[in-house]
């Protein structure tokens, strides 16, 4: 089959641009999800043996294999599979199911760490290596870091760094493989190369090398598709083709990189094309080409990468982020949703939910009304998806090609990258303007010129003073680790087979974030509208504050604390805007903090708004537990204030409700979750989780998780199944707010 | 506290309200009720003292706020407690929120008959919801602890004439008003109204007595059983043929 022959042509076939072939030859679907198949038999027993597998898996403290003599890479390991003759999607990171492998070059010390905390340890040679001979991204940044930087970092100032590990978040465009196949991708990066010219200065010479290592990557991944005997050198012909096509381009990255965050794209759509003519052409069945997604879906949920327990603090549930966008609007109006959008949420039947592919619908009012019925049936039943507000996002970026990196970070496909930045505790840089700028905890000075508070009770406008100050010098000294990261990441961790698949000179932002915004509001709040006294200790620093009268609070639209919460994140992001960035990226900002509020929490002395010392944060940018009593909209209402220009890498809200509260009947409830999504996206909000659950199930998953393997629940941003928190994090998801009246 | 004309009594706000009238509701649940009935799932709303005197312009607010969750049909609700004993102040509320295009609706037990009253019930809201607490003088008053049920008629024989659509909701207490005369007389009274869009049975249940508790009063009801799915089933079975809507909540 040529291509050109067989699809509506345009500037596609001239330039890499799936963006255009998509346009041009999408088959947008209007129906309902009657058309969807159960699985094939091939794939419920591939099915069995992965879920074997993840139990041994568990049973085995969350590690069921790992290679100790192999470092990994595109061609490190011989051909793996579940069973070869039921797949008809093949590829696997290493030569065995669930078998991680040693990506040391983020930083081998935590590779060491992990293995040895299950007993193992590296082939001496590759000890050897990366201990006399190999420099890693870790080592480089700590060489750099200042003083300063460590003390933020050490205290809790900065949380979750990528510092040492790979920072992920860059989206390959990985349908690129399909359309064009790699002998096509080799010549346009080829031909980049040669335009870039003297004069040889730092960025001149550094993107020549990075070309270069692009080009190495791409003949690579045509070896690691012969170890599967493909031939990934030429464009796909078919449906199945081109999802084993895209699964190659993504698999080569995940064997290459250990990204936090290694987001899929947005490739339904374009699959759809390929399986559409098959289709038309009556080559294949529906029942096949559900078995490509499910195939293709069941090897998403097996990538695995080597993590040490500290990691799961920040990242709780072994989380990979395959973030697949599903939906959203084309510019000129045209909806994106194709019947493999629909297959592919009809995996979390056909193999029950799962956290990943963390799957996200880009939501539009104007998508179909089946597809957006469909998406409320299946968050209901398997509270596995997450939403986004393209209406938003499409129309402020003039994007309609974009993936969501990692939990909520707009990408434009193979045009746009973005530097992760993990987040900074805001909570705590608000105790530094009531310490005279000293960590509350170890009165350690971390900013100067923060005068003593004097009075017995707190004065609103001095304390936003300091807080003015101490935002100031936060967000510097985040900028700077932020500079040093980047810097050496690309020189020591350089993630070339992704990077391979995107243009020459992307677009970069750099994706700051904050965390503990609740608990910023409803202190300023409380020294605003109550009274509230510091208790301090006898080197003044505070260990309690003593409030009388009531204050408004953050959740209940209610604009006297909704504006305060407004206005601090606009002022930090203004912050972060001034300073100067590696690489030139445009500075965002995100309200997210993962799983790491309960961390967050830990190292945060007791806050004005009545939070004792250690209690965890409400996650993301979600109201404090128990705070917003006028329900589930006043919420959403409150978070949507949060102005998107202010925080452009997104602002992450999950709500969790118990079915009864949507409505009486299921069709009700589909209804009105369909309603609070358009009502909420409608508000010009950006981000919601959506967990439709009992809290009763979650209990008895605590006490029986044999019972509940695949019980899944969204927190910030992502989905994890919930029996693989630790204990601590399943009771701070049991404390949230579940919205259970009636 | 008592109610002025641009202040409401409100005990309780629910944003997020799915079972009081259709599509997505603003419920905003008003302090103090004019009875006392044995099973209510609201006690803290019945006594006439309490509650936070609101703006009701901060109400609407509020509402407006909400207009993009509303969609075709959701609004807003006012229940209690018994929303008529602040019919005076409502009449602005629902005024504005008429002019702000949001759907209004009361929840109320159907006894108050003030003008104002009246004037909500046949001209202004949008959707009345009445409690049909029994349907004998004697059964309404070993509910409510007093007699009511001629009013409630009245009320409902209000609207009908004013020919604007209201919801009946009957709460099916086991040996109190499930038994085949009560039903047999709802089917009577009401089957011929042409404006009753839908009949809410409502199956008793006993998740508010720890309200009761936490006042220090007793619940009296404690030996009623809830139904059984049986008890609902028969209900619903022999009320469906007669209304245009019947559901079970
Ligand atoms: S009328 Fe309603 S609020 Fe008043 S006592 Fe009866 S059940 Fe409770």
């Amino acid at each position: 089959m040529d291509l050109e022959n067989t699809f509506k042509t345009g500037r596609w076939c001239k330039a890499i641009e799936v963006k255009d072939f998509v346009t041009l030859n999408i088959t947008p679907y209007t129906g309902d999800h009657k058309f969807l198949e159960g699985p094939t038999a091939r794939t419920s027993k591939l099915w069995d043996i992965c879920k074997d597998a993840l139990k041994e898996e568990r049973q085995n403290n969350g590690l069921r294999d790992v290679d100790v003599n192999v470092v990994s890479g595109l061609t490190a390991f011989e051909a793996g599979y579940i069973d070869k003759e039921s797949e008809v999607i093949v590829g696997l990171q290493t030569d065995k199911l669930l078998k991680r492998a040693m990506k040391p070059y983020g930083g081998y010390n935590v590779v060491k760490k992990a293995l040895s905390e299950h007993g193992l340890e590296p082939n001496p040679i590759i000890h050897e290596s990366f201990s006399k001979y190999t420099k890693t991204h870790n080592d480089g940044v700590f060489d750099a870091y200042t003083d300063e930087i460590r003390k933020f970092r050490s205290l809790g100032f900065l949380t979750g760094l990528p510092d040492n590990y790979a920072r992920g978040r860059i989206i390959g465009d990985y349908r690129r493989v399909a359309l064009y196949g790699i002998n096509r991708l080799i010549e346009g990066k080829k031909e980049d190369l040669q335009k870039i010219t003297g004069p040889m200065t730092d960025a001149t010479i550094r993107l020549r090398e990075e070309v270069s290592e692009q080009l190495r990557a791409l003949s690579d991944m045509i070896e690691m598709g012969k170890i599967y005997g493909l031939d990934l050198s030429r464009p796909a012909q078919n449906g199945q083709e081109a999802v084993q096509w895209t699964y190659m381009a993504y698999l080569a990255a995940v064997k290459e990189q250990d990204g936090a965050a290694m987001s899929l794209g947005s490739v339904s759509s374009f699959l759809d094309i390929f399986i559409e003519k098959d289709i038309q052409d009556g080559k294949i069945t529906e029942s096949e080409a559900q078995e490509y997604i499910d195939q293709f879906v069941m090897k998403l949920r097996m990538v695995r990468h080597l993590r040490m327990e500290a990691y799961d603090q920040i990242f709780a549930g072994d989380p990979t982020w395959v973030t697949e966008s599903i939906g959203g609007l084309l510019i000129d109006g045209r909806s994106k949703v194709t019947k493999t959008s629909f297959r592919f949420l009809n995996t979390l039947y056909n193999l029950g939910p799962s956290p990943e592919p963390n799957i996200t619908i880009l939501w539009s009012k104007n998508l179909p009304k089946g597809f957006k019925d469909y998406c409320a049936k299946v968050s209901i039943e398997t509270s596995s998806i997450q939403y986004e507000n393209d209406d938003l996002m499409r129309t402020s970026s003039n994007c309609d090609d974009y993936g969501i990196a990692c939990c909520v970070s707009m990408q434009e496909l193979g045009k746009h990258i973005q530097f992760f930045g993990a987040r900074t505790n805001l909570a705590k840089t608000l105790l530094l303007a009531i310490n005279s700028g000293r960590c509350e905890n170890t009165g350690t000075q971390m900013v100067d010129g923060i005068p003593f508070i004097e009075e017995e009770y707190l004065d609103y406008a001095k304390i936003i003073d300091n807080f003015k100050i101490a935002m100031k010098e936060v967000a510097r000294v985040y900028n700077e680790a932020m500079n040093i990261i980047h810097y050496m990441h690309d020189k020591y961790y350089y993630e070339k087979a992704q990077m391979a698949l995107i243009d020459t000179n992307p677009k970069i932002n750099i994706a700051y974030g904050i965390a503990g915004l609740s608990i910023v509001a409803d202190s300023l709040s409380a020294i605003k509208h109550a009274k509230v006294k510091p208790i301090r200790d006898e080197n003044g620093l505070t260990v309690d504050f003593q409030i009388e009268g009531d204050f408004p609070k953050y959740g209940n639209d209610d604009d006297r604390v909704d504006h305060i919460a407004r206005d601090v994140v606009e002022h930090f992001n203004l912050e972060l805007e001034k300073l100067p960035v590696y690489k030139n990226a445009m500075p965002t900002m995100s309200v997210l903090t993962i799983t790491s509020n309960v961390v967050y929490g830990k190292k945060t002395g007791a806050t004005p708004d009545g939070r004792a010392k250690g209690v965890a944060f409400a996650p993301g940018a979600n109201p404090m537990h128990g705070r917003d009593t006028h329900g589930v909209i006043a919420s959403l209402n409150s978070v949507a204030k949060i102005d998107y220009k202010d925080s452009k890498d997104g602002i992450s809200n999950t709500l969790s409700v118990v079915p009864k509260s949507l409505g009486a009947t299921p069709e009700m409830r589909i209804e009105n979750l369909v309603r609070t999504l358009d009502g909420y996206f409608g508000c010009n909000a950006q981000h919601l989780n959506v967990n439709v659950l009992d809290r009763d199930t979650l209990l008895h998953a605590m006490e029986h998780p044999e019972d509940h393997p695949q019980l899944t629940i969204r927190v910030s941003g992502y989905a994890v199944n919930f029996v693989r928190l630790t204990r601590e994090q399943q009771q701070e998801v049991l404390t949230r707010s579940f919205h259970e009246t009636m | 506290m008592s109610p002025t004309e641009n202040k409401l009594i409100v005990h309780s706000i629910e944003s997020f309200g799915t079972h009081d009238g259709p599509g997505i509701r603003l419920v905003v649940f008003l302090q103090g009720c004019n009875l006392q009935c044995k099973y209510c799932q609201n006690a803290d709303t019945i006594a006439l003292k309490g509650g936070a005197s609101t703006e009701i312009e901060s109400l609407i607010k509020r509402a407006i706020n909400m207009k993009t969750y509303f969609g075709d049909d959701g609004g807003v609700t006012v229940s209690g407690g018994e929303p008529m004993l602040q019919s005076k102040a409502l009449i602005p509320f629902f005024e504005t929120l008429k002019t702000e295009g949001i759907h209004t609706n009361i929840d109320t037990n159907g006894l108050i008959r003030t003008p104002e009253a009246k004037h909500l019930i046949s001209e202004l809201a949008d959707l009345v919801m009445f409690d049909v607490k029994a349907t004998t003088e004697e059964g309404f008053k070993s509910i409510t602890g007093a007699k009511g049920l001629g009013r409630l008629l009245e009320n409902i024989q209000l609207r009908e004439q004013s020919k604007k659509p209201y919801w009946l909701r009957y709460v099916l207490v086991p040996d109190y008003t499930d038994s085949d005369e009560s039903l047999s007389w709802l089917i009577e009274t009401f089957s011929g109204n042409k404006y009753l869009e839908k009949f809410e049975i409502l199956p008793y249940h006993k998740l508010g007595i720890y309200k009761w508790e936490s006042l220090g009063m007793d619940y009296q009801f404690k030996e009623v059983e809830e139904n059984t799915p049986e008890q609902i089933e028969r209900a619903f079975e022999m009320l469906k043929p007669h209304f245009k809507d019947v559901i079970v909540k």
